[in-house]
This record gives structure tokens, C-alpha cells and sequence, in this order.
């Protein structure tokens, strides 16, 4: 039985970076053979964002669903996805700095300062970067009961992200807002659960 | 330094003059690169469903208006494929792939505001009175992009002088076709576009010799997505005001509200002139990206006031804050 959810958790974190190594290899291969369009900075900040997006929301996704359905196996996706979704923001932060910057450091600044939404989107990469870092098993170890309470960090990231999306509509407010629902619906359930417990734990 | 041809500058150079034989070959050279582009570039529906005609027109480095030695042509098939045309979509790619649902024969254009009164007016009327020349003109889009391209028209000002607006008018106003059933953009529930499309000029502008019609760009006549039959071209303003598939034209006394100027007034002002110094509040104006730009040499220049055309266009704008008017 336990070498079977071995094996389930093994395939589970297996198909996961498959899949994200196959999108990132594709689009390396469209960069590649310039198949991206006129402007392709601008397709591959769209898209590495996008993607970015799609793993950081499905991260938040794996402990509800685990706790609704019972198959507590998922929870090994939790860490590849989290650590793809910061990879994605990382190339949308080098893409950033090579196509709209060019690695100039004043004009950086002036990004950062002026454009709010740049400011966020900034934040919801640097919130991240620790979480990147104490990913492994042995940061685990070594935090103990903090490690948890440090990877609560990805909640405010989260809104940054969408705060960042919502901040850039301008004809059409279809997607940043589906994205953001989603985002509030995932971050809500927590809040409320949350204050259930604490609820609870006064009452008695 | 200013290597552009001044409008009034025609005289003809030896430089200028092109063997009838060249000329036409190397008109046939493009179209059969712009065939060969099109058919690899674009999705199978528009190209197969469009039939763009060869046209006939005064050459640009015959008519003086060619473009800064600077600029390249921006390929065919990107300018094409990389459009803004909400009406069928939001994606840079959405019109090259829906544009061709467009009916645009025949087409015919309302216009109001002349002394004629009210009329509406076959496309072909028009043309009938219009000689067709090239402009090689850069193309500045508000989302700090731009392109270089080789139209085919006519100058707004003839169409206005035919058109005779009555002597109240300071303004001209014009609105892309609104057909919901051929355009799947205008269906979406979530865009915050008011249909039609909206756009207008200062009539001192319009008459401006810049200010153009086009009918075709790289000798043939517009594909749907840049706004077959007859768009607006007006190089030195942000590209937004340079309004496709006009179907209304009217004359009118005061400032008409534009459809960006309508959606965010504090983004898109009603004059909308390229202008490198005045920032969009959410992003610099300063640089563009000229297309094709690519991930390891990005193309980035630096945006110039009045997208280059200050020379013959400052005029317009004396005693004007540009900042306060952006």
C-alpha cells in the first residue's frame, strides 16, 4: 500500500515538472525559431506571466482539493508547483529587465517607482524568493514551526499578482477579474476557515 | 538631422526617377513576397477569403514623400498579422484571423455636416475623384510599438475638399463600421469599447498634408485587418487615432468625445500627438520597440516628439500646452 502511494507521489511531482519542462522547452523552441510573432517580448512576458499565474493558483488549489477529495498524495505537487510558478515570474522578471529596461538601472527605478502596478508585481516576485529558497527539506528541518508560518507569504503574493493584472485593464476586464475571483475564492476559503477555528478554539 | 523630404519639396531627382520596367518588377517582387508571406504567416481563413487587388498610385520617391533614410520597411507579413482592431478581437493576432467575416463590397460611407446636406456615398465615388500615391509613414502605437509602412491613399484633405463641409465645422469626426454579426469583437460581454468606434480631428489637422487616407499599403489594397476599405492615417498621433473601416464621416462645430478619450480620459487624451516627454500614467512613452524586434536585440529607439513629423506639424499646436493637451 505504501510503496503504491509511493509510486502515486512519484508519478504526481513526475508529471507535474513534465509538463511545465515541455511548456518551457516549447516556448524556448518558438523563441528559437522566431515563431513568436512580430513582437515577441511582449508574447513571452505575457505568457510566462500567465503561466506563472496558472501554477501559483494551482499551488493554492492542491490543499483544498486534498482535503475535500481525501487524496492526500497530492500534496507532494504542491512544492513543484509552487517552485515553477516562481521560475515563471523569474523569466517574466528577466524578460522585464531585457525588453522594457535593457538593464538599465535608472530606468528601473523609475519603473519601479512610478508604475504602481510594476511596484506589485515586483512584490509578489520578491514575497516568493524566500519561499523558493527554503523549499528543500532541509530549510524545513532547520525552521521547524516557522517554516509554515514563513510560506503563509505566498497569500499576500497572490494578491500582489492580481493586484498587478487588475491594475493593467484596459479594454477588456474579462480575464484579470476571472483570475482574481479565482485567487479571492482560494484565498477567502482559507480566511474562513481560519476564523472558524479561532472561533471555535474561544468558545471552548 | 532631418533627412525626411519636406511635403513641399517635390522636385524630382535623378535619383528619384525608376525605369518604368524596374518599377514594375520590383512591384511584382513584393507581391510575391507578399504572397509568400501571407500564406505562412496568417491563418488559412483570411487570406484564402480575401481578394486583395494590385493597385495603381504615384510611388513614393516619386511623389516625395519616402521615408527617413533610418527606416526599414516593416515585412508584410507583420503588418498584417500584429493589429489592434478590437471589433474582431483583443489578441494582436484575433483580426488577422476574423477580419476576412467583414463584408467590405460594397461599402459606402454616410457622411454629415456638408453642404450638400446629408448623403450617403458609394465608396467608388469617392475613389473616382481621388489620385492614389504612396506615403511611407512610421506608425506609432500608444502601447510604445511602432512599425514603418508603405501605404497607398490619398491625402484627407482632398477627401475633405471634395467633400465641402458646411463653414460652421471645426471638427471631423469618423466611425468604423458596426456590424456585430461580422465582427465577434464587438459581441464580447466584457469589453468596455462603446460601438462604434470614435474618432476625430481638429479640421485644421485633417487638412494638414499629412493627414491620409489609405486604401492599400505595399501596392495592394488593404487586407481587413488594417482596415480595409479606407482607414485613417495620421503618423505624427498615437495609432489609436488613426480609425479603421470608416463608415460615417461628419462634420461638426465642437469637439466630439472620442471612444479612448471616453474609456479613460486621463490615459488618452483627445489629441493623442506621439509625444516621448508626456507618459502614458501607466507606462514611458519615451522608447518604443520597432517591429520586428526579437528577445536578444530588442529594437528599442527612442520615441521622437510628433513621432518624427514635428517639422510640418508644431504648427498646429503653437501656444499649446502639449502636456495639459496630450
Amino acid at each position: 500500500m505504501s510503496q503504491s502511494l509511493d509510486r502515486q507521489r512519484l508519478l504526481l511531482t513526475g508529471c507535474t515538472h513534465a509538463v511545465a519542462l515541455t511548456s518551457v522547452a516549447w516556448l524556448m523552441l518558438k523563441v528559437v525559431q522566431s515563431d513568436l510573432g512580430p513582437d515577441p517580448i511582449k508574447t513571452l512576458l505575457l505568457t510566462t506571466g500567465e503561466w506563472g499565474l496558472w501554477c501559483l493558483i494551482a499551488s493554492l488549489m492542491v490543499t483544498p482539493l486534498r482535503s475535500s477529495s481525501g487524496a492526500y498524495q497530492l500534496a507532494v505537487t504542491r512544492r513543484p508547483l509552487g517552485l515553477w510558478a516562481f521560475a515563471f515570474f523569474s523569466l517574466h522578471v528577466l524578460i522585464f529587465l531585457q525588453g522594457y529596461v535593457v538593464w538599465s538601472q535608472s530606468l528601473l527605478i523609475e519603473e519601479l517607482v512610478e508604475r504602481p502596478y510594476i511596484t506589485v508585481g515586483f512584490l509578489a516576485w520578491l514575497l516568493l524568493l524566500p519561499l523558493a529558497i527554503t523549499s528543500t527539506l532541509k530549510w524545513r528541518r532547520r525552521l521547524g514551526r516557522r517554516w509554515k508560518s514563513l510560506h503563509t507569504l505566498v497569500y499576500p503574493a497572490a494578491i500582489f499578482a492580481c493586484l498587478h493584472i487588475l491594475w493593467q485593464i484596459r479594454s477588456d476586464w474579462f480575464l484579470a477579474s476571472f483570475y482574481s475571483v479565482v485567487c479571492g475564492l482560494l484565498l477567502g476559503s482559507r480566511l474562513f476557515l481560519y476564523l472558524r477555528r479561532r472561533a471555535n478554539r474561544v468558545a471552548e | 538631422m532631418r533627412r525626411f523630404r519636406p511635403y513641399y519639396d517635390r522636385t524630382i531627382r535623378s535619383s528619384d526617377i525608376t525605369d518604368e520596367a524596374i518599377y514594375l518588377s520590383r512591384r511584382q517582387l513584393l507581391g510575391v513576397g507578399a504572397a509568400v508571406g501571407l500564406s505562412s504567416m496568417l491563418p488559412r481563413g483570411a487570406n484564402a477569403e480575401q481578394m486583395l487587388r494590385p493597385l495603381k498610385y504615384v510611388n513614393a520617391s516619386e511623389s516625395g514623400w519616402d521615408k527617413d533614410v533610418d527606416d526599414q520597411l516593416t515585412p508584410y507579413a507583420d503588418v498584417t498579422s500584429y493589429n489592434n482592431f478590437y471589433e474582431f478581437g483583443m489578441d494582436k493576432s484575433a483580426p488577422a484571423k476574423y477580419a476576412h467575416q467583414m463584408t467590405i463590397d460594397p461599402w459606402s460611407i454616410e457622411v454629415s455636416g456638408i453642404e450638400r446636406g446629408d448623403q450617403t456615398i458609394p465608396l467608388e465615388s469617392v475613389l473616382e475623384q481621388m489620385t492614389l500615391e504612396e506615403r511611407i509613414y512610421r506608425l506609432r502605437c500608444v502601447e510604445a510599438w511602432s512599425m514603418v509602412i508603405p501605404w497607398v491613399g490619398f491625402p484627407l484633405a482632398d477627401l475633405v475638399a471634395w467633400l465641402r463641409p458646411n463653414n460652421k465645422a471645426k471638427y471631423v469626426v469618423f466611425e468604423t463600421l458596426h456590424r456585430p454579426k461580422e465582427m465577434r469583437g464587438t459581441r464580447s460581454f466584457s469589453s468596455v469599447i462603446d460601438w462604434p468606434y470614435r474618432e476625430a480631428l481638429r479640421l485644421d489637422e485633417a487638412m494638414n498634408p499629412l493627414a491620409f487616407i489609405a486604401v492599400g499599403l505595399y501596392g495592394k489594397s488593404l487586407p481587413n485587418q488594417n482596415g480595409a476599405p479606407l482607414r485613417l492615417v495620421v503618423p505624427w498621433k498615437y495609432g489609436f487615432k488613426s480609425i479603421k473601416s470608416i463608415a460615417r464621416i461628419g462634420f461638426v462645430e465642437s469637439q466630439p468625445a472620442t471612444s479612448w478619450q471616453q474609456i479613460a480620459p486621463h490615459e488618452y487624451g483627445f489629441f493623442a500627438n506621439v509625444n516621448p516627454s508626456v507618459d502614458h500614467p501607466r507606462w514611458s512613452q519615451r522608447f518604443e520597440r520597432r517591429l520586428p524586434s526579437s528577445l536578444f536585440s530588442p529594437n528599442r529607439i527612442p520615441t521622437q516628439l510628433f513621432n518624427g513629423y514635428a517639422d510640418q506639424v508644431s504648427g498646429l499646436y503653437k501656444g499649446m500646452d502639449l502636456a495639459l493637451n496630450y
